[in-house]
């Protein structure tokens, strides 16, 4: 293997979730341009295990991009410096040889960290239980034009429920506001006719449940989109905006 | 009740009174600029105003709008820094897209508070309020007499230089908060939001370019000075 490059990893290390926490710098692994960020978490993990330490605890699944596990606050950034893409989709390239890289896991009250750089982001799935789903059943998928969809929604709808759910939204908002999430969630059911059929309901307890969960409020910053690995678009939180108001004044 | 329980609906609040808000200016911005042209067209619409019902009633409501816009301001600061959370970031960068003023509203909006506080007791105090209180204003010009007040204050340089912070803070304040009000409304799509932040720097430049105008004519002595009485005269040579 040529191309062989080092990094000094400064990680936050934390035992539990009470624990106090610090950064740990691990200097010199080694690893190559091609590797993978995740992957040379991996190869320093090995090295821990070897030498008898504790490995670094992060999340991470599909390691394509889609599942919406991988999370980390990398050199100040969600997911890294490239954009449009998750933290397993972050090859080393992007880094200069001998760089110190700074690795935080996310930092918001409603995403407590449970150990090092793994939060706790079951508040996403008490959002979605609240109303993010279809409860009736739709049954078998029907001819395509036996239910007329314009393009324009169709694809909104498609790029709102792009949304992976991991969190890089609240982690890069100063207010630790979930709306980019909620509003995805809420957008790709309200465009549809399926959707629209619950979308009162839908759109107060999602609403409800972000508020009660201790997220905080939008200011409309736009730091969310521009740091959304799936590139979500603030035009959702408008949305959410237009059919919470329109919900409420119907009551 | 959700206006006042539910995020949205308080951002709501921040929207609808920071929209009145708006508008109140661009009445005043416009109101002003006639001071540059002539003081008796400006002390007309002063004597208008001055302490009738209606100009009283008006005042209220600026009164209660700028209070609710405060005091949710606040609330809502508070909220979201419970929501960030004690740990920050040892390493946090702004992405690209983020306009500084956005993150920076409360500060700017600080900064406008304490603007607004030296503008009442310069101004309202020996205008609006005096006439209400039945006093004579001070000894500088009558209560009615506004062109003869801003001569008085922008011709001090350092009053004019905090007039002119001011104006700049309001206009970072308001470039973000005018298409962020209509967002909060839900008027807003990719396209519309565009248009939105468009519209939005040139109403705010408008807003303050006319502002900015009258404190700088008055302050570099580009305006004749009409009136005889005494007190301008001794303004004018100020």
């Amino acid at each position: 293997m040529d191309n062989i490059m080092k990094v000094n990893l400064k990680v936050w290390r934390q035992a539990g979730p009470k624990e106090q926490g610090g950064f740990v710098t691990y200097e010199n692994v080694e690893t190559t341009p091609d590797t993978s960020f995740l992957e040379t978490l991996d190869i320093l993990n090995e090295s821990l295990i070897e030498k008898g330490q504790e490995p670094i605890v992060f999340d991470h699944d599909c390691r394509e991009g889609i599942c919406g596990m991988c999370s980390l606050f990398i050199n100040g950034h969600p997911h890294g410096p490239a954009t449009g893409a998750t933290t397993c989709q972050l090859y080393m390239r992007r880094f200069k040889d001998g760089e110190t890289i700074t690795v935080e896991p996310w930092r918001s009250a409603a995403f407590p960290v449970i150990k090092d750089l793994m939060v706790n982001r079951n508040a996403f799935d008490q959002i979605q239980q609240a109303g993010g789903y279809v409860s009736f059943n739709c049954g078998g998928a029907q001819d395509a034009n036996a239910l007329p969809i314009s393009k324009v929604d169709a694809d909104e709808a498609m790029d709102s429920a792009t949304c992976i759910g991991c969190g890089a939204c609240v982690a890069a908002c100063k207010n630790g506001s979930a709306m980019l999430f909620v509003s995805a969630k809420v957008s790709q059911f309200a465009l549809l006719p399926q959707g629209r059929v619950e979308a009162v309901k839908r759109v107060k307890a999602m609403v409800a449940k972000m508020d009660e969960l201790g997220f905080g409020n939008c200011t409309n910053t736009r730091a969310c989109e521009a740091e959304c690995p799936k590139k979500i678009s603030i035009s959702n939180i408008a949305r959410l905006n237009r059919e919470f108001l329109k919900a409420k004044l119907k009551d | 009740m959700w206006l006042f329980n539910s995020s949205i609906g308080k951002k709501l609040i921040m929207s609808i009174s920071g929209a009145f808000l708006v508008l109140f200016l661009l009445f005043h911005a416009t109101m002003n600029a006639v001071a540059i042209f002539s003081a008796e067209g400006y002390n007309a619409i002063c004597e208008f105003l001055g302490a009738n019902w209606y100009a009283l009633v008006g005042t209220m409501v600026i009164a209660f709008f700028v209070l609710l816009h405060f005091v949710y301001a606040f609330i809502l600061t508070i909220q979201n820094r419970k929501a960030r959370g004690n740990n920050a970031y040892a390493i946090s960068e702004k992405p690209k897209n983020v306009e500084w003023a956005s993150q920076n509203m409360l500060v700017l909006g600080l900064i406008v508070i304490c603007g607004i506080l030296l503008h009442l007791s310069q101004f309202w105090a020996h205008m609006q309020f005096a006439e209400i209180a039945g006093t004579e204003g001070g000894n500088v010009a009558g209560v009615a007499d506004g062109a003869a007040w801003i001569r008085f204050y922008f011709s001090q340089p350092w009053i004019a230089a905090c007039y002119v912070v001011w104006l700049v803070a309001l206009w970072f304040h308001l470039s973000h908060g005018v298409w962020s009000a209509m967002q909060t409304l839900g008027w807003s799509n990719k396209i519309w939001f565009e248009r939105w932040r468009c519209i939005s720097t040139v109403v705010t430049t408008i807003i303050i370019a006319a502002f900015i105008a009258v404190v700088l004519a008055f302050a570099f002595h580009l305006v004749p000075c009409e009136c005889t009485k005494a007190c301008c005269v001794a303004a004018c040579i100020n």
